[in-house]
């Protein structure tokens, strides 16, 4: 039961920078837990402060039970797939797979057939004589999964493990990722900053901003109920339009303290008919961005400003500086208020 | 983009390498051309007459037991002192890269060593050890060491590749830096996760990754003790007692300037001129385009 507990947790560099502001996740046995957030929002000093990378500030971290904040990584038991992937240069893939059995002391035989099995499954089998070096991005990746799993640990840990990767590469690879850590049912941390991946990862998401959780939980819950304005923004994409209610005409009750109101690109309608307590907001279209099955249009409101984006389907014919008139229906909507939590 | 330099006057290139070329020409070219010709050359005692003799030199060189026991003294001279610059060198580096406050200060002192003239390193080793007034002769003795290099060959011979290599730990101390900060921190780490203890990760993942740095080392070390070493020999033992410590190139000297032996001389040199010439291609060839990993 390799569960992982982070209670209160805290780091603070050297240099003064507090990197980690007290963040709590509990990470049940055998999940997938995704940590989202912008670039510098603290992700990676997490994650390495769980491998025993970084000291513990303040705070606790345990797995299975045990605190480790004392432990160092050599006996942690976890793996580690690095964003550079961190591949021995000068040993064989094979090497790179046996080394961490080896430091361990696992007999020969068992190591073998370790490496060759993990080979197996990642269709590394006819790449083991080769360096680093001599192979591919995707394949080094696929290296530097295989030298995580061969050793069979409590924990999988992943720092942007799919960022050097081209975008079909990483959609793979993205599948392979979650199929594996299914199949091995291994405890996992996996850090991104992409929502996309966060999104279709996370058993359980955690989205991080400036050193803190924002919100934490179901990824889809998140995405139907975000619960900050930061949240809304970040996850999903392309992104919650966010508008002033005095800028739009409702038909509804406003809720109290609401500062800002949001509704997803794909929840607006452009001609459809106004519902009960619905959005209805004038805007003119500024382009429209085809991407093939559907199309997003990208429009401004002429009072106040506020850019919004409309999804529809198929392909719009529309040209800039045409007049629109958007609406919502009011169980889509976001509230706001002027702290940016959610209402 | 052809990164070329285009010069408006023709002239202006040549007139600006001219003093380097005329450097190179004096000091390198023209000794060396009279080095080859005095090299088949005999001259008569007096200097009056000179006749030419082909490589008879060369021949009487090569068949000199005196010759030969010079190249076995510069052979051991020479890997004892790169190895001992660098065997000292690269812990040190390891434990500069440990520091935390006063990395630069540290690193400084460490480089000081290099900036002292080889004469002025011999005769620092020179008092600190001569048998009669040296601190650690006093030392040496009063702990019941028998010290007197100016006797002992092995003493001598110790005291010379010590002189020597203390100058160059500040050099390849330097370069195990900047090679140990070359090191990728990750794969330190990716080491300690697959649960190798500190000094399994030295030995499996650091110090095979240096091993193009260590072997740019070895050559410029060698290099140095073949050639650079005249002055800290000259200064500690004057290629005695005997001639345990006469080496390559002081036995040039000694025999050319020492013992007038102008012949003999230039053909050591020829001699020498092709071993430089040989690690200058060894060093262009397998250093310049070292063992990369990437
Ligand atoms: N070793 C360090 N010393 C000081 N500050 C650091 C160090 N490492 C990271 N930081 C700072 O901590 C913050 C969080 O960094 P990081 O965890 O790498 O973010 P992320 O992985 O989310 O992009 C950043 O502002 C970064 O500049
Ligand atoms: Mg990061």
């Amino acid at each position: 039961m390799a569960e992982v507990d982070l209670k209160a947790v805290r780091k603070r560099y050297p240099n003064g920078m507090e990197a980690v502001k007290g963040v709590s996740i509990a990470i049940p046995d055998k999940a997938l837990c995704v940590l989202v957030g912008p670039s510098g929002c603290g992700k990676s000093t997490l994650l390495r402060m769980v491998a025993g990378l970084e000291t513990i500030s303040e705070g606790e971290i345990s797995i299975e039970g045990r605190v480790v904040n004392q432990v160092s990584p050599t006996d942690r038991d976890i793996a580690m797939v690095f964003q550079n992937y961190a591949l021995y240069p000068h040993m064989k893939v094979y090497d790179n797979m046996a080394y961490g059995l080896r430091n361990r002391g696992t007999p020969k035989a068992e190591i073998d057939r370790r490496v060759r099995e993990a080979a197996a499954t990642l269709e590394l089998g006819h790449l083991l004589d080769r360096r680093p070096r001599e192979l591919s991005g995707g394949q080094r990746q696929r290296v530097a999964m295989g030298r995580a799993i061969v050793r069979q640990p409590k924990v999988f840990l992943f720092d942007e493990p799919l960022s050097n990767l081209d975008a079909k590469l990483r959609g793979q690879m993205r599948v392979e990722i979650k199929r594996l850590q299914r199949e091995l049912g291994v405890t996992s941390l996996y850090v991104t900053h992409d929502q996309l991946e966060a999104m279709t990862l996370a058993d359980l998401l955690v989205v991080m901003n400036a050193g803190e959780v924002e919100q934490a939980g179901d990824p889809l819950e998140i995405y139907e109920k975000p619960a900050s304005i930061f949240v809304a923004g970040f996850i999903g994409a392309p992104p919650m339009n966010l508008i002033d209610p005095a800028s739009a005409e409702l038909s509804g009750p406003i809720p109290a303290g609401a500062a800002k109101l949001g509704f997803r690109p794909e929840d607006a309608i452009l001609d459809g008919f106004a519902s009960e307590g619905g959005l209805k907001i004038r805007a003119i279209l500024d382009g429209v961005e085809p991407v093939g099955a559907e199309s997003y249009l990208h429009a401004h409101a002429p009072a106040g400003g506020a850019r919004m984006i409309v999804r529809t389907a198929g392909r719009a014919r529309m040209e800039p500086g045409t007049e629109l008139e958007i609406r919502a229906p009011a169980e889509k909507l976001h509230w706001f208020d002027a702290a940016g939590r959610r209402i | 983009m052809s990164g070329r330099v285009v010069f408006p006057n023709k002239l202006l290139p040549y007139l600006l390498l001219a003093p380097q070329l005329a450097i190179t020409a004096v000091f390198f070219y023209w000794p060396a051309s009279q080095a080859l010709k005095q090299s088949m050359q005999r001259e008569d005692p007096f200097g009056l007459q000179t006749t030419f003799v082909g490589l008879a030199n060369f021949r009487r060189v090569l068949a000199d037991p005196n010759y030969l026991n010079s190249v076995k003294v510069t052979a051991v001279f020479s890997l004892s002192t790169a190895f001992l610059a660098l065997a000292l060198a690269l812990p040190l580096a390891v434990m500069a890269e440990k520091v935390v406050r006063g990395k630069g200060i540290y690193r400084t002192l460490l480089i000081w060593p290099y900036a002292v003239a080889p004469a002025i390193a011999g005769m620092l080793w020179l008092f600190l050890f001569n048998p009669a007034m040296g601190t650690f002769s006093y030392l040496l003795r009063a702990n019941g060491v028998a010290w007197d290099p100016l006797l002992k060959d092995g003493q001598a011979m110790g005291l010379v590749v010590a002189a020597a290599a203390w100058k160059q730990i500040s050099y390849n101390f330097l370069f195990f830096v900047a090679g140990l900060q070359a090191i990728p921190r990750s794969l330190i780490e990716a080491a300690a996760i697959d649960g190798a203890s500190g000094p399994k990760r030295f030995w499996t993942i650091v110090f095979p990754l240096l091993a193009p740095t260590t072997f740019f080392l070895l050559v410029v070390n060698t290099v140095y003790a073949f050639f650079d070493t005249f002055g800290v020999i000259h200064a500690v033992t004057q290629g005695g007692p005997g001639k345990a410590t006469e080496t390559l190139v002081y036995k040039v000297y000694n025999d050319g300037f020492v013992n007038l032996q102008l012949g003999s001389s230039a053909a050591q040199s020829v001699i020498l001129m092709g071993v430089v010439i040989l690690l200058t291609a060894i060093q262009f060839r397998y250093v310049e385009r070292k063992v990369h990993y990437g």
